[in-house]
């Protein structure tokens, strides 16, 4: 599969990832060779099989709505770039 | 007598028979790692003064006649993907630089409930993408029999220390073959267990529905303790497996009489070096003369895992890393004007060159017009792979095939050409997909005197099958007794 600039720019975008011009080439062709890798995959006649997300069974778990945990409001805090009155502070979102 | 030199079970003997305290074993080999990590630099982080007092405590159990466990007084050291509480979890990347986890990791926790001396956390590839510890943000760890080498990856560290004896053990992680590639390339034992086997809960997800956490060791016996150790029911791992309890050394029996096994013919062909052929067939040769039926496999699905592996790998790995924002923990940028900005500088500077290129790889796969093509399909190409496994598994009791098709390669040598590395996987990644157990142990050198790996594999949950093999094989070939010489860049002994 033959991989453009914009497709790469596009993904990067969803990815929120930035990619500078001296990387960009190289960027493209090793993502290119890794998707070209995996089309290797439609040799395969997958027509009636099932995809698999889980290889060993396993089912959704759950558990009754009740608090358990007892965290340190500080300590949960502790790794923040950046917090003010006990809140995580970021740049502003809404206009 | 070099206590660093020595296994858990060895140690174990002499605390018991108060011939040595935990304190001098474990000074032994701090002692050791100060020698040694001027080469190998294989620590992130070390707690030397914390596991001294943890042997302080084991050798106040033991001086009150108390009975200790295996594990006790034994110097560990954890792969930095492991949270541990108060100690700085980096996953080798300049993202968690300076990150501090509140929490222990589930397996932290037990093995600080055995009263294992944690010597420190150990160097990896960002956040366990890659082959060769190549893409730490810190440091490239070296192969302690030739430091002109890598380890191995992504658990890189690990298997280093274990070989060069600056940890007695250490716990992995292992995604495509992060455990068992390193201890094929450095001579030491690494398992990956069943899926579910070993709770997650604490280790810094990368790709949810392959990683698991499992032991490198010295030896079979030491790895049957830590899967002991490790291994339990955990509720804050919703893929945790609520199963019976096993002592996995109850399958250290020496026996495998009888036993069917299959031997990969899809690997014994173009590229595998010629040593690790003829090591891997004189295993084969091994287990015959042990008294098992050895039979030939191919797998339908054998080309197709590599290339799923790193669809479902890279697209797991772009949701689970999607967390790192500069936000709650971690690196943010200085260089922002607003919101989105803020995430693309923060993660752009945040994260090395084969992290971005696994997220972009995964994000195009999962991307609207590409998700059937490409993540779906590796899911059905699971199946398959599932299928293959399984079908093999009725003729045989498990399947061996060489850990990897060289031994291990020079630094700088492959980490230009990602597809070159990827490569390194080929022989493990199938076994991340399908969820199965499996381990490496050392069966020779090659002529350059470096570490050949085994790898064993069997079917879900039979992780005592894969032990018993194992223990067998070594028992009656002793690889496993052989200690790494560390040389200097002058080729003189350290």
């Amino acid at each position: 599969m033959k991989i453009t600039s914009q497709d790469v720019e596009y993904v990067a975008n969803l990815a929120r990832l930035k990619i500078h011009d001296d990387e960009k080439d190289k960027l493209i062709a090793d993502i290119e060779s890794i998707i070209e890798f995996a089309d290797v995959l439609s040799e395969v006649d997958t027509e009636n099989i099932e995809p698999t997300y889980h290889a060993i069974k396993a089912q959704n778990v759950l558990r009754e709505d009740i608090v358990t945990n007892n965290y340190d409001r500080d300590e949960l805090l502790s790794n923040a770039p950046s917090k003010q009155d006990g809140c995580f502070e970021v740049p502003k979102v809404v206009e | 007598m070099n206590y660093y030199d020595l296994t858990a079970h060895e140690i174990h003997e002499l605390l018991v028979k108060k011939e040595v305290t935990s304190v001098e074993v474990t000074n032994s080999v701090i002692e050791r790692a100060e020698k040694t990590e001027p080469y190998i630099e294989s620590y992130l982080e070390r707690t030397f003064e914390c596991a001294v007092n943890t042997a302080r405590k084991v050798d106040e159990k033991i001086a009150k006649g108390e009975d200790i466990s295996p594990l006790e007084g034994v110097p560990a050291a954890l792969k930095d993907n492991l949270c541990t509480k108060g100690v700085k979890t980096t996953c080798a990347s300049k993202m968690l630089e300076n990150f501090v986890p509140c929490y222990d990791a589930f397996v932290v926790k037990k093995i600080k409930e055995q009263n294992s001396p944690v010597l420190g956390k150990l160097n990896m590839d960002e956040f366990a993408m890659g082959s060769s510890t190549e893409t730490s943000y810190f440091k490239t760890t070296k192969n302690p029999y030739d430091i002109n080498k890598v380890p191995g990856g992504s658990s890189g560290g690990c298997a280093a220390a274990v070989c060069a004896g600056s940890a007695v053990y250490a716990l992995g992680s292992d995604t495509g073959g992060s455990i068992r590639q390193p201890a094929s390339f450095c001579g030491v034992v690494g398992l990956k267990p069943t899926y579910g086997l070993v709770s997650r809960f604490g280790c810094v997800a990368f790709a949810s529905s392959l990683d698991q956490i499992g032991p490198i060791t010295r030896d079979v016996t030491d790895c049957a303790n830590v899967l002991n150790s490790i291994v339990a029911h955990d509720e804050l791992d919703s893929t945790s497996l609520d199963i019976p309890k096993v002592d996995y050394t109850k399958a250290l029996t020496g026996d495998i009489r009888g036993m069917k096994i299959g031997i990969a013919a899809d690997y014994i062909q173009d590229g595998i070096n010629e040593d690790v052929k003829k090591a891997f067939l004189s295993a084969a040769e091994t287990f015959k003369a042990l008294g098992a039926q050895v039979g030939e496999y191919t797998m339908k699905a054998a080309k197709y895992a590599l290339p799923a592996y790193y669809i479902i790998s890279g697209a797991e790995a772009s949701s689970n890393l999607a967390r790192f924002d500069g936000i709650r923990y971690g690196y943010r940028s200085k260089k922002y004007e607003d919101l989105t900005e803020l995430y693309k500088n923060t993660r752009s500077e945040g994260f090395g060159a084969e992290v971005k290129r696994r997220i972009l790889v995964g994000t195009y796969a999962l991307s609207a017009g590409y998700y059937d093509a490409y993540y779906k399909k590796a899911q059905k190409i699971r199946t398959v792979i599932i299928n293959d496994f399984n079908e093999q598994f009725e003729k045989f009791d498990f399947i061996i095939t060489p850990t990897t098709l060289s031994t291990a390669f020079s630094i700088g040598e492959k980490i230009e050409n990602p597809l070159e590395m990827y490569l390194n996987d080929l022989c493990t990644v199938s076994v991340n997909i399908a969820g199965l157990p499996a381990i490496s142990i050392p069966c020779g050198f090659d002529s350059g005197g470096m570490p050949i790996g085994l790898h064993i594999i069997g079917k879900a949950l039979s992780e005592e099958t894969i032990l018993r093999a194992a223990y067998a094989f070594e028992q009656n070939t002793r690889f496993n007794k052989k200690r790494a010489i560390v040389k200097n860049k002058e080729g003189r002994e350290i």
